[in-house]
């Protein structure tokens, strides 16, 4: 929340104010869709460390930021990218070497806990995971919970219906609130206040703004205020939930921005060749995330052949006839 | 008769399992392609939905991921994941709905792992996890369960139960509070499992031509009930047809 100072900053300045090392982070998008890439690099190249990071199935996004080695913790419900990445490579890698802490939900309870964030409460209740090992294994011992303010007690609780005779369940399962310090999202257009209108399906992200401390808002298009009020009703965001907004077109990519661009097919293929080898990786990152001094610099690199590519059709959203074997 | 390759035969023996007017919970790959072909073959009032918010979508491309723009064109609702696991936990609209889903490992009971192999805190090999497969499987009343046939991917033992079947056995999802319902099938390159209607495990219910059911016991580590298995029927040719003109023209899937 930010209600009085100019919002409008460059990335590099955004990441530096809210992302702190250690902080609790959660991050827009899904899979292949509205990853926050451009602040997901900055935040790479500026090497925050001890990220804690809140996630249901943020691929492109979470996959690198573990490659970066900005996370040391991570509570997650599918780490997952399509086609280049039916599991993400990165995660599984940093996972299978024991360097990332981390904790499994489903999308669902994910969804919910931010919810529970937005709303203020400490739980919400659903009948997804009775029987299952999501429930009974833990990633954060109750120890370590013990010592650290920032973790609920538990990871989950089931409890007997309160109401028995009411709703048809007997128990159901509880799930704690999230609330980030910072929440970054990409989005289609937002004016210099934060309020955002998000093209295409929301996943999440509302409840994740809603639910944070601090929000950065990274958009195709700042756009006069008075043009998203003309129909306030298409708008997901209202200012008084944001801190920064920055302007940066493609900075989904190579995510796709529905409306705006597809994913990037080869791209993301190139990244997860690249991501099986940590030799290899590393002169993935050196090229196109360190060697490059901002987003923009990354656009150039890839070329205005390629954007055009996958630059979106007007009647169907995204880039008809691509080449995606 | 055409000459077919495996993956067309199991994506129309898991389209021929979808009813007219069902609600389709869609993931990638083959589980789209068999929801897009029950369209245009035998269920034309069914419906596809993603876990991501896009319900009825115009799918004029192959999507490659449930988040993939092309689920968001022509949609009759762009929502979120809230909205979308609702439909399914409420009973209203969750009780039409059927899941497809796909694992890593399978046991007799239908139960899923697509979490890890090994410890779970630092496994010999990490999946992806959930994603909205424990959900769906917790709510819906009919699941279809894509797999390879391999004896591992068929273990006694899971290592780590993601997404619920039925449990332990008969009466187990209720006693544990869950919704009942469970999975209706399992779909491999091999065959087609059912579940018995009393015991709640896996029998073989279809071997595809060419395989017998001692191939398929071969290649699972517990055993099931080959008593009641019946050669599957293969792909018509207008089936073939509607699936490599209409379905995936250029070959993304199959």
């Amino acid at each position: 929340m930010n209600l009085n100072q100019e919002k409008v900053m460059t990335l590099d300045k955004a990441i530096g104010m809210y992302v702190t090392d250690g902080c609790h982070i959660s991050i827009g998008g899904f899979t292949v869709s509205r990853n926050p890439m451009a602040a997901v690099f900055e935040i790479m190249r500026q090497k925050k460390k001890n990220l804690h990071c809140y996630a249901h199935s943020n691929g492109t996004g979470v996959d690198e930021l573990i490659g970066g080695g900005c996370l040391s913790k991570l509570e997650i419900a599918y780490g997952g990218n399509g086609k280049a990445a039916p599991t993400c490579i990165r995660f599984k890698s940093a996972i299978q070497r024991g360097d990332l802490l981390f904790e499994d939900y489903s999308n669902y309870q994910m969804s919910l806990r931010f919810h529970a964030g937005a709303m203020g409460i400490p739980f919400m209740a659903t009948r997804s995971g009775l029987g299952t090992d999501i429930v009974n294994k833990w990633g954060f011992s109750k120890e370590m919970r013990g010592k650290d303010p920032k973790l609920p007690d538990k990871k989950i609780e089931i409890i007997d219906n309160p109401f028995p005779n009411w709703g048809n369940a007997s128990r159901v399962v509880l799930v704690p609130a999230i609330n980030p310090d910072v929440t970054i999202i990409h989005v289609q257009k937002a004016d210099k206040y934060g309020t955002c209108r998000i093209e295409g399906l929301t996943f999440a992200d509302a409840d994740q703004v809603k639910a944070s401390k601090h929000v950065i808002i990274t958009c195709e298009e700042i756009v006069e205020t008075d043009t998203l009020r003309e129909k306030p009703e298409y708008n997901q965001i209202p200012f008084i939930h944001v801190s920064a907004v920055v302007h940066v077109p493609y900075g989904a990519y190579p995510s796709a921005c529905y409306n705006y661009y597809d994913y990037d097919p080869q791209m993301l293929s190139h990244v997860s060749k690249f991501a099986k080898d940590d030799d290899l990786y590393q002169k993935y990152l050196e090229k196109f995330v360190y060697g490059v001094k901002d987003h923009q610099e990354l656009l150039k690199l890839m070329g205005k052949d390629q954007l055009a590519k996958i630059s979106a059709d007007r009647r169907t959203g995204y880039a008809t006839g691509l080449d995606r074997r | 008769m055409t000459e077919y390759t495996l993956k067309e035969l199991m994506t129309l023996m898991a389209a021929r399992e979808i009813r007219d007017g069902d609600i389709v919970f869609c993931g990638t790959g083959i589980s789209m392609v068999a929801a897009m072909a029950a369209k245009y073959i035998n269920a034309p009032n069914s419906i596809i939905f993603f876990e991501t918010g896009a319900i009825d979508s115009k799918l004029e491309e192959i999507p490659m991921a449930v988040a993939d723009p092309r689920v968001m064109f022509g949609a009759a609702s762009n929502s979120g994941l809230l909205d979308a696991f609702a439909t399914m936990q409420n009973r209203i609209t969750g009780d039409h709905v059927i899941g497809i889903l796909g694992a890593a490992q399978v046991d007799k009971y239908g139960n899923l792992n697509s979490t890890c192999i090994g410890d779970y805190s630092k496994p010999k090999t990490r999946f992806s996890g959930s994603g909205g497969a424990c959900d769906v499987a917790s709510f819906v009343p009919r699941c279809l369960i894509f797999m390879q046939h391999e004896k591992r991917k068929f273990p006694i033992k899971i290592d780590y139960l993601t997404s619920p079947g039925y449990l332990d056995g008969p009466g187990a999802r209720e006693r544990a509070g869950l919704m009942s319902g469970g999975p209706t099938a399992v779909i491999t390159n091999l065959g087609v499992m059912y579940f018995d209607s009393e015991t709640k495990e896996m029998y073989l219910a279809y071997y595809y031509p060419g395989v017998t059911p001692q191939k398929i016991l071969d290649n699972m580590e517990f055993s099931v009930d080959i008593s009641r298995a019946a050669e599957a029927a293969p792909p018509s040719e207008q089936e073939l047809q509607i699936l490599r003109e209409r379905v995936d023209p250029y070959k993304l899937i199959l």
